[in-house]
Order: C-alpha cells, then sequence, then structure tokens
C-alpha cells in the first residue's frame, strides 16, 4: 500500500524514438488509477518502466518516498497481471499462485493458506492442480489474479487483463475487480484500452495520447470538462460532435447556425462540441437549436441515435426513443448549452 | 580426361540424371495417382499416403534394413561363412576388462556421459548468455562455425592443438604452449598418453559440435515468451531463479531431444577418434574397432558381431528419442 509518483518521466528507445515524453502523475494510496489511451500511446511501456520491466531515461519514478529507478524488478514488491496472463505453464494453479510466495521464502503452511485463501475468492478450488493449458480463457485471467493476490503487494499493476476476455465475462470481471480493489485495500494501476472500461472502473482517469498525458481528473471530470480536442473525442460513446464554428463574444456561428455560448470568447476559429445526449427533441430554455438532416435512424430500446448532417457536418444525437423521426426527415433539434464546448482550433485545447 | 570420353561415356551419364531421375519420379507420381484415382472414394485417403512414402520406404529397406539384416546374419557366422553360434559375441565380450571390445566399450561410455554432459552444459551456458549480448546473431555464428568443419579436418586441427615437444623447446601446439608458457607448467603428451587422451579426443569433439546443440537450444530459448520471465521477475525472482524455475523446465523437452541424438552421436563416435589416434594409445570406439576388424584383419564376423552390439545400444535411445520428439511437438 503506497502512493506512486511519476516525475518527469521519460522513456527513448533510440534518440527519435521517445514514447513516453515528460509523464507527471501522483497516484494516491489505495486509488483505482486507469491508464487509458489509443494503442501504442505509451501506456504499458509507461507500466512497465514502474514495474521495472522497461529502464527509465530521464526521471525518477517513486513508490511512497522511495525513488525505485535502480531497484531491480524482483525488489520493487508490485505485483503485475499481464495481458496474456503469462502463466506459467509447467506449473499448476497452485504452483503459479505459490511461486511469488516461495520466492519471498514464506513458510510452507503461510503459502497454503494464502493460495488457498485466494483460490476461494476467485472460484479456483476445483482447478488447483490443473495446468494451465488445460483451462478456460476466463480461469486463466482468474489464475493470473490470484498470482497477484495471494501477495499482498505495494501496488498492483493491470495491462489490459480483461482484453482476451469475450464481451460478457469482461463486464462480470469488470465489477468483480472493482470488488477485489475495494477488499484489498491496495494501489491499483489499470491500463486499458477501452474508454468504458476506464470509465467504469477508475477512482482517477490519465489519459494519454501519443507518450503524452493529455489530462488527469475522475470520469466525470474527463467526461464533462475534457482539456482538449483529444480527449473530448476519446471519451463517450457514440463520440462527441465536433463542427467547426468561427467564434465571437457570446456566440459561435457554425455554416448554418448559430449558438449562444456561456461565456463569451474573444474572435476565434474554433471547433465547437457537444455530446449525442445534449441534444433533444424540444428546445431547451436559454439554448440553442440546430436544424438536422436525419440520414440514419438507430432505435435500441433505450435510446434513440439519429446520425445525419448538420449544414455540412456530420453530427449524432441520442433523444427520447418516443420521438416520431424517418430518415429522411429534417428535424429541429435543441442544444443544451450547459454542456457545449469550445476548442481553439490552433491548440486544440478546451477554451469553455 | 579428354572431350572424347566426355562426351562419350560422362554427357549421357548426365543426361539420364538431369532427365531421367526427374522423369522417373513424374512418372512414379503420375501413375501412382492415376492408380489410386480409380480405387473407390473410401479406400484413397488410406492408400495415398503409402504411394508417397513408398519411395522413401523402399530406400530405407534397400539401404537399411537388407544390410542390417545381413549384417546380423554375418555376425553369426565365421569369415568364410560357416554358422559359428555365438562365438564372435563370445570373443568380443570376453576377457573383461581389457580383451576383447572391452577397452572400445569402455571409451564409448566415456563418450557417453562426458560428450553428451559437456556439450549440453556449453550448449545451454552458451545459448542463455548469448540471448543477452549486443551482437548475438554474430557470435552464435563464430560458436556454429566449427559444425562447417568436416570432421577429419577437425581431427587434423587438433592434433596440431595437442602437438607435443619435450619439455625445454618451443611447443607448437596451442595447448602445450598455453601450458608452458602462461601456467609455466610441464607439457603433457596429450594424445598418447591413455591417462588423459580420452578426454583431450571428447574435447575435441565437444568444440565441434557445441554450436550445433547451442543453436538448437537457442531457438527453444527463444520460442519461451518473454513475458514469461517478466512474470517471474516481478514475482520476486532473481535471474538464477528465472532460470532454474521457468527458463530450464520449459526448455526440457528440447534438453531431453539435443541430449538423446548426442548420445547416438557418442555411440556412433569414429571419424575424431579415426583421424587422431587411429584407435591406438587405449582410445578405441566400437565403431573403430568394427572397421579395423572388417578391413585390416578381415574379420566379418567379429566386425558384424561389434556392429549389432553398437546397434543393440542405440535402438534404445533412438526409440526414446522418436518418442520424446512427438511429444514434445505434440505440446505446440
Ligand atoms: N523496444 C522498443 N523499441 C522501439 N519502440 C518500441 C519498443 N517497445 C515499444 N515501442 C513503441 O512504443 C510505443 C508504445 O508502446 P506501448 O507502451 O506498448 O503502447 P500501448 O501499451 O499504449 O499500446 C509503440 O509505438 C511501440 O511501437
Ligand atoms: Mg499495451
Amino acid at each position: 500500500m503506497a502512493s506512486v509518483t511519476y516525475d518527469h518521466v521519460v522513456k527513448r528507445y533510440t534518440a527519435d524514438v521517445t514514447v513516453v515524453k515528460d509523464f507527471n502523475v501522483e497516484i494516491q494510496d489505495k486509488e483505482f488509477m486507469v491508464l487509458v489511451g489509443p494503442s501504442g500511446c505509451g501506456k504499458s511501456t509507461a507500466l512497465r518502466m514502474l514495474a521495472g520491466l522497461e529502464g527509465i531515461t530521464e526521471g525518477e519514478i517513486r513508490i511512497g518516498e522511495r525513488k525505485i529507478n535502480d531497484v531491480a524488478a524482483k525488489d520493487r514488491d508490485i505485483a503485475m497481471v499481464f495481458q496474456s496472463y503469462a502463466l506459467y505453464p509447467h506449473m499448476s494453479v497452485y504452483d503459479n499462485m505459490a511461486f511469488p510466495l516461495q520466492m519471498r521464502h514464506m513458510p510452507k503452511a503461510e503459502i497454503d493458506t494464502r493460495v488457498k485463501n485466494a483460490s476461494r475468492i476467485l472460484g479456483l478450488d476445483d482447478f488447483l492442480q490443473r495446468k494451465p493449458r488445460a483451462l478456460s480463457g476466463g480461469q486463466r485471467q482468474r489464475v493470473a489474479l490470484g498470482r497477484a493476490i495471494v501477495r499482498d503487494p505495494q501496488v498492483f499493476l493491470l495491462d489490459e487483463p480483461l482484453s482476451n476476455l469475450d464481451a460478457k465475462l469482461r463486464g462480470q470481471t469488470r465489477i468483480e475487480l472493482q470488488k477485489l480493489h475495494r477488499d484489498l485495500e491496495t494501489t491499483f494501476i489499470y491500463v486499458t484500452h477501452d474508454q468504458v472500461e476506464a470509465m467504469t472502473m477508475g477512482d482517477r482517469i490519465a489519459l494519454m495520447y501519443d507518450g503524452v498525458l493529455q489530462q488527469v481528473g475522475t470520469p466525470s471530470e474527463i467526461y464533462d470538462h475534457p482539456a482538449n480536442l483529444f480527449v473530448a473525442g476519446f471519451i463517450g460513446s457514440p463520440s462527441m460532435n465536433f463542427v467547426p464554428v468561427t467564434t465571437s463574444n457570446g456566440t459561435a456561428k457554425g455554416s448554418t447556425f448559430e449558438v449562444k455560448l456561456p461565456k463569451p470568447i474573444g474572435e476565434k476559429k474554433g471547433t465547437l462540441g457537444f455530446r449525442p445526449e445534449a441534444l433533444t427533441d424540444r428546445a431547451v430554455e436559454g439554448g440553442s437549436t440546430l436544424e438536422m438532416k436525419v440520414d440514419v435512424v438507430e432505435r435500441l430500446g433505450s435510446d434513440q441515435y439519429l446520425y445525419g448532417q448538420v449544414g455540412g457536418d456530420q453530427v449524432t444525437a441520442r433523444v427520447d426513443p418516443r420521438m416520431k423521426v424517418a430518415s429522411g426527415d429534417e428535424v429541429r433539434l435543441g442544444l443544451d448549452i450547459r454542456s457545449i464546448h469550445v476548442f481553439d482550433a490552433e491548440t486544440d485545447k478546451a477554451l469553455l | 580426361m579428354n572431350w572424347g570420353s566426355f562426351l562419350t561415356t560422362q554427357l549421357p551419364t548426365l543426361v539420364v540424371v538431369i532427365v531421367g531421375v526427374p522423369a522417373v519420379i513424374v512418372g512414379y507420381i503420375v501413375a501412382g495417382e492415376f492408380l489410386v484415382r480409380r480405387l473407390p472414394d473410401a479406400a484413397r485417403p488410406s492408400v495415398r499416403p503409402w504411394l508417397w512414402v513408398g519411395p522413401a520406404l523402399f530406400f530405407v529397406a534397400a539401404f537399411l534394413v537388407v544390410p542390417a539384416i545381413l549384417t546380423a546374419k554375418a555376425s553369426l557366422e565365421t569369415s568364410k561363412g560357416d554358422f559359428t553360434g555365438l562365438t564372435n559375441y563370445a570373443r568380443q565380450l570376453g576377457d573383461f576388462p581389457s580383451g576383447g571390445a572391452w577397452i572400445a566399450i569402455r571409451n564409448n561410455v566415456y563418450w557417453l556421459v562426458l560428450y553428451t554432459l559437456f556439450v549440453l552444459a556449453f550448449g545451454l551456458i552458451l545459448a542463455v548468455l548469448f540471448d543477452r549480448v549486443r551482437y548475438e546473431s554474430l557470435v552464435k555464428s563464430l560458436i556454429f562455425m566449427p559444425m562447417a568443419i568436416s570432421s577429419v579436418a577437425l581431427g587434423v586441427i587438433w592434433k596440431f592443438m595437442y602437438w607435443y615437444q619435450p619439455p625445454g623447446q618451443i611447443q607448437t601446439g596451442t595447448v602445450n604452449a598455453i601450458l608452458t608458457g602462461l601456467l609455466r607448467t610441464d607439457p603433457r603428451i596429450w594424445i598418447q598418453d591413455p591417462k588423459v587422451n580420452n578426454f583431450a579426443i571428447i574435447g575435441a569433439a565437444v568444440w565441434g559440435i557445441t554450436g550445433f546443440a547451442m543453436v538448437i537450444l537457442s531457438a527453444a530459448l527463444k520460442g519461451i515468451p518473454a513475458d514469461l520471465l517478466e512474470a517471474a521477475r516481478v514475482d520476486g525472482a532473481g535471474e538464477l531463479t528465472v532460470f532454474r524455475r521457468v527458463i530450464f523446465p520449459l526448455m526440457m523437452p528440447t534438453v531431453v531431444v539435443v541430449g538423446t541424438t548426442l548420445v547416438i552421436f557418442a555411440l556412433k563416435a569414429f571419424d575424431v577418434v579415426y583421424v587422431m589416434t587411429g584407435g591406438n594409445y587405449d582410445t578405441d570406439v566400437l565403431a573403430n574397432r568394427m572397421y579395423k576388424l572388417l578391413y585390416f584383419s578381415g574379420n566379418t564376423g567379429g566386425a558384424a558381431a561389434v556392429a549389432m552390439i553398437l546397434l543393440a545400444a542405440v535402438i534404445p535411445v533412438l526409440i526414446f528419442n522418436l518418442r520424446q520428439f512427438r511429444a514434445v511437438e505434440a505440446r505446440r
């Protein structure tokens, strides 16, 4: 149990291949921190530097107060769950889970207690003598978790642990992981490329893109106040609508519409962003309206998605399923100005 | 040789080889397939494989099985072809521990144990260490290089390496030069002294084959997913423990296959001994003894008996090796 600090951390493979750039995060003790970003953005690298599996080119990483740049992986007291699970194929489930404890020269009886305890929590009691080969994907994933939780580590690292599971199992395991985090009271750092996992699991989210940390915050902070265009587009599904506008004082002018802004911005080119659910089938008090030409209607029971165009721009709206629309219709939608964003056209930074 | 004989005798042979052999192969396949197609549908899948392994089976039978049977027969006969029962075997296995084939058998046991263990140990150590160096493929090629040398050349090279001059004179043999020059001890008579010569010869053979073991073990090592080793490190294992608990167990099947292959090589040991000592000075091995009995003594029965003893020693290893190989394949 400890906090983790990334202090100006850089990872460079060669002079011109920098995969993690000036990375600064403080992860609190017992926090569930999710590191999210598209594939290849450097999440695993950031995690692996903490685990001691990659060298740290610049900066320092601390666990608690202890700088761990030069501490060997085996001495960092970290448990890690790999995407591939990395179970030892020649060892039984029991031995897989006992291995980290044997490495700590724990007495046999204590090892037995801990392994039995973990296997009970994870429902692996019937498989203890099996080899990993004879397990299903979900069971293997549990063994990987078990191998990590027997240890009582300072920090618990998970690198895309759910990506090899089918959708149903992924949903269940997501919930179980959160329970596990609550019961273990340990710092969790969880890497994923899936924004849904990030939003549902994280106490806080650190969002990376192209080796650069874009924003750190609680799921609602990141959802409601994205720091830049990339964050706004990455979080949320279907993703936020973006329409080019020109701002002047209290309004943003698009190709065929004009939107009032909650607070004035100077004369600028920018991008107006609003989530599909910011659009409604009736006018919003104090809001603006948009004329949308509907191309496709998707009814999902609880929701209704309209895909169409406003002016020349593609827009998605999530409206009340009772609204009667057919493809080809022209509809007038209300836009809640409390949930609109404006991004600078040059820097992509949020202006609102 | 002149153009005349080239055109009249060699050219036709060349043509037959270039045109005739492929023609026979194609003819065999076409005719075979033609016949297989006439068969009822149900029978075809079971017959077709035989068509394709047929030629291989034929050659194995013609060049291995039949000679083996003839050798077994010869081992029960005198050189003139009269049946003598087990006399040949009795002669080869009599007079323990220094008569008959016993010196050769003892030396083959040396080979079996030392050659196999040292090659495995060196191969494993080199494979693991080179896995972590910068110029891995270059260094590995260097170690593999002796494999490209014929055993005869290897024997000659090592004869020079072990060359002996009396103390006080300049040592032209590398090994004795090191002994006298660097370690300041007396030179040793490596090849003629029965106390060391078997080990010297085995050492030369080990040098020649270590690259083979290294390459195969290295491939097995590379087949171990990197994240298993990373997981072990994160779990708290030091590098030696990672090797002992994860790498080695996972390489075990390959180690066994390489090991049994080396055992067979050790049992068949011939060329290096033949070149370096001709089997003299108590360095004889079974294969060389068989060769000498046959060509120098004209003792076909004795040679055949030695061959059968060798065969009897190899077959169990061979079967084990095949089983193991299949087990490794099945695990993939
Ligand atoms: N050994 C390496 N040498 C050079 N580039 C690497 C190496 N390992 C990873 N990379 C690059 O680093 C980037 C980040 O990789 P990674 O951290 O695995 O991404 P993520 O986990 O976010 O998908 C990728 O573009 C990858 O190609
Ligand atoms: Mg990754």
